[in-house]
């Protein structure tokens, strides 16, 4: 009896990590062969295709690698996409949550409209604005421009709204004694406020990174010129230059996630708390 | 809140630091989401082509007359409607399925949960790319071709065939965001409390009826808002039609997000798109409104 209870937990066991590490399998394999046919000779991306060794690159080589260098300005290309992030980020940080701090903590006139604004522009779809979006680019003149990717994505609905739900916790007898010792509200929310919240910086900061680095629409839109494109723009246009080379095309794929990548094995922590978070309060 | 004839010196401070603090990201909101909105709804009452920005004139309702009226829209809204209605339930149900098989402890767990959760590593546009070359019609190209045919089956032409085009990218979206949404019950599931599990167990529940009397109910607010952020990023599907298949073959996979670029962006007609953008803006805001309807009477 016991022991064909054992059995059939060991059996139980046994399932459940196979079944996991099927779907698992099912679950990478594309990016798997996305990397292995990044190293392989442009002649033996589809060689072996029905059988197992084409997850693995037999000849690896770096020369994809080289040849995308070769025919993108990468470095150009890696030049845009992180100044325009950065720049988002600083602003987007620094707006955001100082204005999640206003709607946590100050009473002021106005403070239910803007509200009642950032919860109502949360659900607005970007997709519906960008062509009166684009428009008002073109009359600022700021079509391939910088400007155009940065100022219109600085304020963000949700940025502001996870700030204003972390800083709602923030205990106010810890304001108050900063104001009794003469500390001026805006000095107060930089010195002692912005130093205990590293964590709600941090969430917002790797939520917006991947958001933008991953943007492909507005940036295709108004960053029309050539030497302007962020990396997304450079994949998917080296997809369809000639000539089209399946390695080279991959390995431009794997140079642009390794930044990503990079991203979530130092914020992995934050990146899933903050996806994870929003479902728990939203 | 009592009304205050006289500020105290701190509630003074406050008041300017409120402003100071609140002002920039609100100009900001109305400048570039407000003021849009509404231009959206006023040129799409004008005749407004890009290539003769002097030559606007009002029109009232005739380009939404036009648009009800173009058989490409009503594709395109098909179309979108279609891919919603699909890859919604298609994903969710997945996510919440690799959630409960990673939700608990074990040796390895994750490594699993980065194993779902690495397709979201890479952008769509990545993805949508390497899924072009794998979902290649030949065998001898195409890794999903060829593991049909190893299994005894007929190749597909995935993307090239209007009946399973959409089909095609609908398994690929599903595949790569539902790591995202797993995040999500992830958290919902561990905030499940473990004594209504083990009463489950007391009263001799199977796992089905674990399933369906204790995780179910408890993850009610999380499994709609699931769904309601999933509806909004399926209705704005055009990455992956873009890319993979241009909208063809046959506007099989043309979704309205494509619609307004196409008329907005390639044909210049910014009026004529303008008033496509609005009906799309109503159709995601009224889902949401309704989503959050249903999340308030749970």
């Amino acid at each position: 009896m016991l022991k064909s209870k054992k059995a059939s937990a060991f059996m139980g066991k046994f399932l459940f990590y196979f079944g996991n590490i099927v779907i698992g399998i099912i679950f990478v394999s594309p990016l798997i062969w996305m990397i292995s046919a990044s190293l392989k000779p442009e002649a033996l991306v589809f060689a072996n295709m029905n059988s197992i060794s084409t997850f693995l690159p037999a000849q690896a080589s770096l020369d994809n690698y080289f040849e995308v260098f070769r025919r993108i300005d990468m470095v150009n290309v890696f030049k845009n996409t992180i100044l325009y992030i950065a720049l988002i980020l600083v602003f987007d940080l620094v707006i955001n949550s100082i204005c999640g701090y206003a709607l946590a903590k100050f009473d002021f006139r106005g403070k239910g409209a803007i509200m009642t604004l950032v919860v109502a522009l949360m659900v607005m779809p970007m997709e519906a604005i960008l062509l009166p979006l684009y428009i008002e680019m073109s009359q600022l003149g700021w079509v391939n421009t910088l400007q155009a990717l940065v100022v219109p994505f600085i304020a963000k609905c949700f940025s502001i709204y996870m700030f204003q739900n972390f800083f709602r916790d923030i205990p106010n007898d810890l304001l108050e004694a900063a104001s009794i010792d003469g500390s001026h509200p805006i000095g107060t929310f930089f010195k002692i406020v912005m130093p205990i919240s590293k964590t709600v910086y941090a969430t917002v900061f790797i939520l917006d990174f991947v958001a933008h680095w991953n943007d492909f629409m507005w940036p295709f839109l108004v960053m029309t010129g050539e030497d302007k494109r962020t990396i997304q723009l450079a994949v998917q246009s080296f997809f369809s230059t000639s000539p089209v080379h399946y390695s080279a095309i991959m390995a431009s794929l794997v140079v642009s996630a390794i930044p990503m990548i990079i991203m979530f094995v130092f914020m992995q922590k934050y990146y899933v708390e903050g996806i994870a978070s929003s479902g728990i309060k939203g | 809140m009592s009304k205050r004839v006289q500020l105290s010196p701190r509630k003074k401070g406050e008041r300017a630091a409120a402003y100071v603090f609140s002002l920039p990201a609100a100009l900001l909101l109305v400048a570039f989401m407000v003021v849009p909105v509404i231009y959206t709804v006023y040129y799409s009452v004008f005749q407004y082509q890009v290539m003769r920005p002097n030559d606007i004139s009002f029109v009232g309702l005739a380009n939404y007359v036009k648009l009800l009226a173009d058989s490409d829209f009503w594709l395109a809204l098909k179309n979108t409607v279609y891919f919603t209605i699909i890859v919604v339930p298609t994903q969710c149900v997945l996510a919440l399925a690799l959630a409960m098989l990673v939700a608990k402890k074990f040796r390895g767990v994750s490594v699993f949960r980065t194993m779902y959760f690495s397709p979201q590593l890479t952008s769509m546009v990545v993805i949508s790319v390497l899924w072009t070359v794998l979902y290649n019609s030949n065998p001898n190209t195409g890794l999903i071709n060829s593991l049909l045919v190893g299994l005894g089956m007929d190749p597909i032409n995935f993307l090239s065939n209007p009946k399973t085009a959409m089909n095609a990218i609908i398994f690929m979206s599903a595949w790569q965001g539902a790591g995202y949404q797993m995040m999500i019950f992830l958290a919902g599931l561990q905030g499940i409390p473990g004594e209504q599990y083990e009463a489950a167990d007391v009263d001799g529940a199977s796992p089905w009826q674990r399933f369906l009397y204790v995780t179910l109910p408890n993850l009610k607010g999380t499994i709609i808002y699931v769904i309601t952020i999933t509806m909004i990023q399926a209705m704005k599907l055009f990455t992956q039609p873009y890319v993979m298949t241009q909208g063809g073959p046959e506007n099989a996979t043309k979704t309205m997000v494509y619609y307004i670029y196409t008329e907005g962006f390639q044909k210049g007609n910014f009026g004529y798109a303008c008033s496509a953008a609005a009906v799309f803006f109503v159709i995601v805001v009224a889902m949401s409104l309704i989503m959050q309807k249903i999340t308030a009477d749970k």
